[in-house]
């Protein structure tokens, strides 16, 4: 009686809306992710019966340490390299007016590409005959061709080139919001450039750094196919010694390697969010 | 706080600043003394903060010399020139505290931590927000936020201060009361103050001179007494206050006083070089300095005298709007202070008007 009927019905109508629009993607997620994923951490518990022994094995398992330690290193690697690559030129993107276009477009270029493509690139320049090779030794550096593809330099050389994106993205977006006067109030306050850098732009894109290195971390840590194409025969990443047991068609071992890359690139995801600074990455990131 | 010595002094010759061939600045000279409160005064697009932003060493002049204290600094980069800056939008850094943020040049010139934290104390104090060492910028409001870029403009003892619109986000008490403070401040460090703005009121309220510019040029410079009673421009006159302007024809001089033929009234001008007869110029009076003369308004400085038509009266508390319309149908403004006690004119009423001469220039 107090409130009139269409009133009332189109509040309650108007607070279904967003849950309606985000429906079909949530249904489709919970079908085709959320179900699969659940059904691959239940098999992981059966050997063939109930079971933790994949799990209480894997501290004993001398092949899994050597791959997990060496999937964390080659995400470290690859993470320090695109950072250090990526921060100069996120730098670039912003501060160029003209240039900016350009360099946004050899960046995300290589993106619209697949990453299967890219990596036979990669191992078309890197083959034992392939351009570096040759190119060296025309110029006299290399007697004979060095080995360059198959090794791990190969696969963390590649990863950084497809990574790259991920970290110049956020930095740049970072680097953007930074007020341009703050700059000018540092340097008429008596900092140099340098000093302007590093006390005043640096740390106002932490956010940014934060944000691209996690992310690059993240996918570094799941990465397949690059590593399976260019990287060394003994330098095995957790996602190859999966697909490797799928292979083997040992379906319960394979499901425990996956939860255990899961649960790192969660444990890393939500340690990041705790940490003071670098919590509030993606919120500041999305301003 | 220590006495900081005289402030510098700021020579502008020629200046000329260009983007694809279109001056912002269009050769500004202006001598700026030591220890004086300049303010460069003028309209949106007027060059204002181009020139601020050269002497600051921002912007690179296109053409022509900026010298501080007798020595060129074009070309010199900004941080090497030792002038205190406070930008319109405080540009305070946020991820540091008001402590790290007064103690910034401090720290490029090298001071030990000790020597710096008690001259920040000092800076705080000075701008009377002692004990918000501590917080972030964010946590201050935005009058508490100009204090502090303030007080880092001041905290290294430049011998200069650029301001550009300081007050010009924040509301009209806050910003009357910082224009009160940062005039005390001036007094008491005896530096010399550059401001720009583009509020006439306060460039008259805290100025000791005002250069006033518009289209990339000077057009006036002087003391706010002398831009507001002898324009030398019909820019100045209109920009500065309030003004009307009558269209006049010269009939001859006496001494330094113009007579010119104006709305069929023969009315005398302070002018101050020498027009020749037959000359149309342009005359103007401010309104508060007209008065309703009811045939017998009497003054022993000489007056001009006009018979005008009441066309529109308005109250506004403290004084009464009059539009008047003159003979030849020139329209003007008279503004009275009010009182119960002084008839209060209609509209149509036809009446005479008075004013000195003194009041009337011609620009």
């Amino acid at each position: 009686m107090a409130v009139s009927r269409p009133f009332a019905a189109s509040f309650a109508w108007q607070r279904t809306v967003p849950y309606l629009l985000a429906a079909p993607l949530l249904i489709f997620m919970l079908v085709f992710y959320a179900l699969p994923v659940l059904s691959m951490l239940m098999r992981s518990f059966f050997n063939p019966g109930l079971t933790l022994s994949n799990y209480t094995s894997l501290p004993d398992d001398v092949v899994f340490i050597k791959v997990f330690w060496n999937t964390l290193y080659t995400s470290i690697i690859v993470t320090l390299g695109t950072l250090l690559l990526g921060y100069p030129v996120a730098l670039a993107l912003v501060r160029t007016r003209r240039l900016a276009p350009l360099i946004l477009i050899v960046i995300m270029l290589p993106f619209w590409t697949s990453v299967l493509v890219r990596s036979y690139a990669w191992m078309v320049l890197m083959g034992r005959h392939g351009l570096i090779n040759e190119a060296m030794m025309a110029a006299g550096f290399l007697d004979r061709p060095m080995r360059l593809l198959n090794t791990p330099l190969a696969t963390q050389i590649a990863m950084v080139h497809i990574l790259l994106p991920y970290m110049i993205l956020p930095i740049a977006n970072a680097l953007r919001q930074i007020d341009p006067s703050l700059a000018r109030a540092a340097s008429g306050l008596g900092a140099t450039p340098l000093g302007t850098f590093r006390q005043v732009i640096l740390p106002l894109s932490m956010p940014g750094v934060a944000a691209g290195t996690l992310l690059v971390f993240v996918l570094a840590l799941g990465f397949y196919i690059t590593p399976a194409m260019v990287g060394g025969p003994r330098e095995i990443t957790l996602s190859m010694l999966i697909a490797q047991q799928v292979d083997q068609l040992n379906w319960s071992y394979a499901a425990c390697l996956s939860a255990v890359l899961l649960a790192t690139a969660l444990v890393i995801i939500g340690a990041a969010q705790r940490l003071p600074g670098i919590g509030n990455a993606f919120k500041m990131s999305a301003r | 706080m220590t006495s900081l010595g005289r402030g510098a002094s700021v020579a502008l010759t020629d200046l000329e600043k260009s983007y694809d061939r279109v001056a912002a600045v269009a050769g500004v000279s202006l001598d700026i003394r030591s220890g004086e409160f300049l303010t460069l005064l003028g309209p949106s697009g007027s060059g204002k903060t181009t020139t601020l932003m050269m002497i600051a060493g921002f912007e690179t002049p296109t053409a022509g010399d900026i010298a501080i204290d007798g020595t060129s600094v074009v070309g010199m980069p900004p941080y090497r020139r030792n002038i205190g800056m406070v930008f319109q939008n405080y540009a305070l850094f946020p991820h540091l505290t008001v402590e790290e943020n007064i103690g910034f040049p401090l720290k490029q010139r090298g001071m030990p931590k000790p020597e710096r934290a008690k001259l920040v104390g000092e800076a705080l104090e000075l701008v009377h927000l002692p004990g918000y060492g501590g917080r972030y910028p964010r946590q201050l409001s935005g009058g508490q936020q100009q204090r502090v870029a303030l007080a880092r403009a001041i905290v290294f003892k430049p011998r200069l201060l650029l301001m550009d619109e300081p007050l010009g986000a924040l509301d009209k008490q806050l910003r009357e009361n910082l224009q009160l403070e940062m005039r005390r401040l001036h007094a008491d460090l005896g530096i010399t103050f550059i401001y720009v703005t583009h509020d006439q009121e306060e460039a008259l309220t805290m100025s000791d001179r005002i250069a006033v510019m518009n289209d990339g040029l000077v057009a006036q410079v002087g003391s706010p007494e002398d831009l507001y009673d002898r324009p030398s421009s019909r820019f100045v006159a209109a920009f500065i206050g309030e003004s009307n302007f009558l269209p006049a024809t010269v009939r001859g001089m006496e001494d330094d006083v113009v007579v010119a033929e104006c709305e069929g009234a023969i009315v005398r001008a302070i002018c101050p070089g020498r027009p020749a007869s037959g000359d149309r110029v342009l005359l103007t009076t401010r309104p508060e300095r007209l008065r309703f003369t009811d045939g017998a308004w009497s003054s022993s400085a000489p007056q001009n005298r006009m018979n005008v038509t009441v066309t529109e009266a308005v109250f506004a508390g403290e004084r009464c709007r009059y539009m008047l319309q003159a003979a030849d149908g020139t329209a003007m403004v008279l503004k009275e202070p009010s009182s119960a006690a002084i008839r209060r004119r209609a509209v149509g009423e036809r009446t005479e008007i008075a004013w000195s001469v003194a009041d009337t220039i011609l620009v």
